[in-house]
């Protein structure tokens, strides 16, 4: 066991230091920020659901947000309506969405990449006026208001016990939502180094050769699909959970937009990119919003403006930037660094053992 | 009966301003197999341009041309700009490019122009005259010929003039027009242009009724594609066609069906796209797509 950890490759290492961090990190921290936290950390794991489809399977959607929206409604009515305990909610949320994905990957099999995309974009627009629709079930445009859950006593005792602070309903949802986060990362990780996702990537860099090596094209795109809304599923009820709150509103078409920014910055097809994404999608907009009214050179009747607008602006430019010089995000920009280093530093010490630096094309 | 043709020909009116975005998508899509999920926000900017200047002073009939003539400008520049640098890259990520594209141009009417909804002044009055026994406002029918003459227009230029034909062949025998001297990657950025342009005109149109605010084309934009697939993605009669009847078919069926009425007529959009896609997806018009290996 000890050698085992003694010779553990060093991303092993990160992963237990990135944990650690983020289990710590409401100890540290308010419990309004904790908050945020949970919710950057849902829209990760929605946008994990989001690179499954996009990075690994290659099929672009633009609605996830309405999965999201199926999630979180389902828990809301289920905890509203039929007195659910929400937490228990939360996997058949999750199983009903992924159903429902499964379904829709279907039809989506016939569909080419670009009509897929504007198909899924005219469900995310369509989404808020769907949910206002049947009033008495989804509270209309009032929506449905929950109560924010207490932890549990014996949860409550042991964070007492070796933090010596009372735990809030904050921390308790943030120790949820980062529960999930890892059962699912872990799940696409293994998802993603197995059969199926090999297959999927097959499929996404070429289809007919992927039939031609007996790869069942139909039945991977349609699992891609089911896995992916069971993400976004999974995402939008714990997104209920966090807010307490669900309304039509809260499912707008910028919320895909949103995703799409996160699983492109952070990184399509790798593992770390959904979180750094899902951080950075939720954050961009909340810290520029508490930067623009300090500049004191902004008036301040056009601040509001700056406000509403900022996001739209930012995210914009982050998309095309991105897609133009840096197609494999963060991550990938973080690997390409690391290998050029690597590469440098060995290319060094071969040249003075009198050997040819390796072919860069064989290592990578 | 009445009620049924007023609704038919203020359907149509609709249409029209549907035809237009969707005949902008269609050209970009002949250009380069791309849709661009930013046509509307570019229409909507284009309107804050005209609405810009009529504010100025302008009278509406100068206004309206030179708009145009700004937004042919714009969408040249946007497609050297963003567009040219990912011409060869996947088509993913042509849309996440365009996708980002409108929501930059989305934001940048906001912090210009601010999210008050205004009221856009119509050269058409919204008094009514007696077609057959049913009234049909002024305003619509000026939609309806504003439309004709501009998709007239793109028709001549297309079809009988030297640029168009130089536009078709780029698209659709880039190496070959390339190799007779024509400079494609320029015919690009000029289909770009009309694209832009012919968008405007739709932008133009809506603006009196809906309220020219930066969401304005929000909703108009999934009409015109669902005009757009309706007709054939690749055809731009199909896109003029697909526009009518979708504008009558929403009117009706907001009308008509009280399951619909005013608040879901978007959700009819989403289910001809959807329809079409699966029943016929080369549309009315489109050819059947060949796929090579």
């Amino acid at each position: 066991m000890l050698q085992r950890i003694r010779t553990a490759p060093p991303r092993y290492w990160l992963v237990a230091i990135v944990i650690l961090f983020f289990v710590g990190w409401p100890t540290v921290i308010s419990s309004f920020q904790t908050s945020e936290w949970s919710q950057a950390i849902i829209l990760a794991i929605a946008i994990m659901g989001l690179n499954i489809l996009v990075g690994y399977s290659g099929q672009l959607s633009l609605g996830h947000g309405a999965f999201m929206a199926l999630g979180a409604y389902t828990s809301a009515i289920l905890a509203h309506r039929y007195k659910m305990d929400y937490l228990a909610t939360i996997p058949i949320a999750g199983l009903l969405t992924g159903l429902v994905g499964f379904l829709f990957g279907v039809p989506a099999l016939r569909l080419s990449p670009l009509y897929l995309a504007l198909a899924t974009f005219a469900l995310a627009v369509v989404t808020p006026s769907l949910i206002k629709r049947p009033a008495e079930l989804t509270g209309g445009v009032q929506g449905i208001s929950l109560a924010p859950p207490d932890p549990p006593q014996f949860v409550a005792d042991a964070y007492g016990g070796l933090t010596g602070t009372l735990m809030t309903s904050d921390q308790w949802i943030y120790y949820i939502t980062l529960g999930y986060a890892l059962l699912l990362f872990w799940l696409a990780w293994n998802l993603v180094r197995h059969r199926s996702g090999r297959a999927m990537r097959a499929i996404r860099d070429g289809e007919v050769a992927a039939a031609a090596s007996g790869v069942n094209i139909a039945g991977y795109k349609t699992l891609a699909f089911g896995i992916s809304a069971l993400y976004a599923g999974i995402a939008g009820s714990l997104f209920g959970l966090a807010t307490s709150f669900v309304s039509p509103d809260t499912f707008p078409v910028s919320l895909s937009i949103q995703l799409l920014v996160g699983a492109v910055v952070g990184g399509l097809a790798s593992i770390p990119g959904p979180l750094l994404g899902g951080i950075f999608a939720y954050f961009l907009p909340i810290e520029s919003n508490q930067l623009v009214p300090t500049l004191s050179w902004i008036p301040s009747q056009i601040a509001s403006t700056v406000i509403k607008a900022g996001p739209a602006v930012s995210y914009g430019v982050v998309l095309i930037l991105i897609m133009i010089f840096a197609p494999s995000g963060l991550v990938g920009l973080v690997t390409t660094a690391y290998t050029r280093l690597r590469r440098r530093l060995r290319g060094a010490n071969d040249r003075e053992a009198g050997q040819m630096p390796p072919d860069p094309q064989t290592i990578s | 009966m009445q009620g049924l043709l007023q609704q038919i020909i203020s359907g149509v009116a609709t249409g029209g301003i549907f035809a237009s975005l969707a005949l902008a998508l269609v050209l970009i899509y002949n250009a380069m197999g791309l849709v661009n999920f930013a046509q509307g926000e570019m229409a909507m900017l284009a309107t804050f341009v005209a609405f810009t200047l009529i504010d100025h002073g302008m009278s509406y009939w100068i206004a309206f041309p030179v708009a145009l003539v700004i937004a042919f400008a714009g969408g040249i520049a946007i497609q050297r700009v963003v567009i040219r640098p990912v011409e060869r890259a996947p088509i993913l990520t042509m849309v996440i490019v365009t996708l980002g594209l409108a929501t930059l141009v989305n934001g940048l009417a906001g912090f210009i122009f601010g999210y008050v909804p205004r009221s856009f002044p119509s050269p058409f009055s919204v008094q009514t005259v007696d077609i057959l026994g049913a009234f049909v406002s002024y305003r619509d029918l000026g939609v309806i010929a504003v439309s004709t003459v501009v998709l007239l227009a793109i028709y001549l230029l297309l079809q009988r003039t030297t640029v168009g034909l130089t536009l078709r062949a780029a698209a659709h025998h880039p190496e070959a027009s390339r190799l007779l001297g024509v400079r494609v990657s320029w015919m690009l950025a000029l289909g770009w242009g009309l694209a832009s342009a012919v968008g405007a005109v739709s932008g133009i149109m809506a603006a009196p009724i809906l309220l020219l605010e930066p969401n304005m084309m929000q909703t108009i934009i999934i009409y015109a594609f669902a005009a757009a697939v309706l007709g054939g993605i690749e055809s731009p009669l199909g896109a003029v066609v697909g526009g009518v009847i979708v504008g009558v078919t929403v009117n009706l069926a907001g009308t008509y069906l009280p399951f619909v009425g005013g608040d879901l007529q978007l959700a009819v959009a989403l289910a001809i796209i959807v329809g079409v896609l699966i029943l016929k997806p080369n549309g009315l018009f489109g050819r059947p797509s060949v796929r090579r290996v």
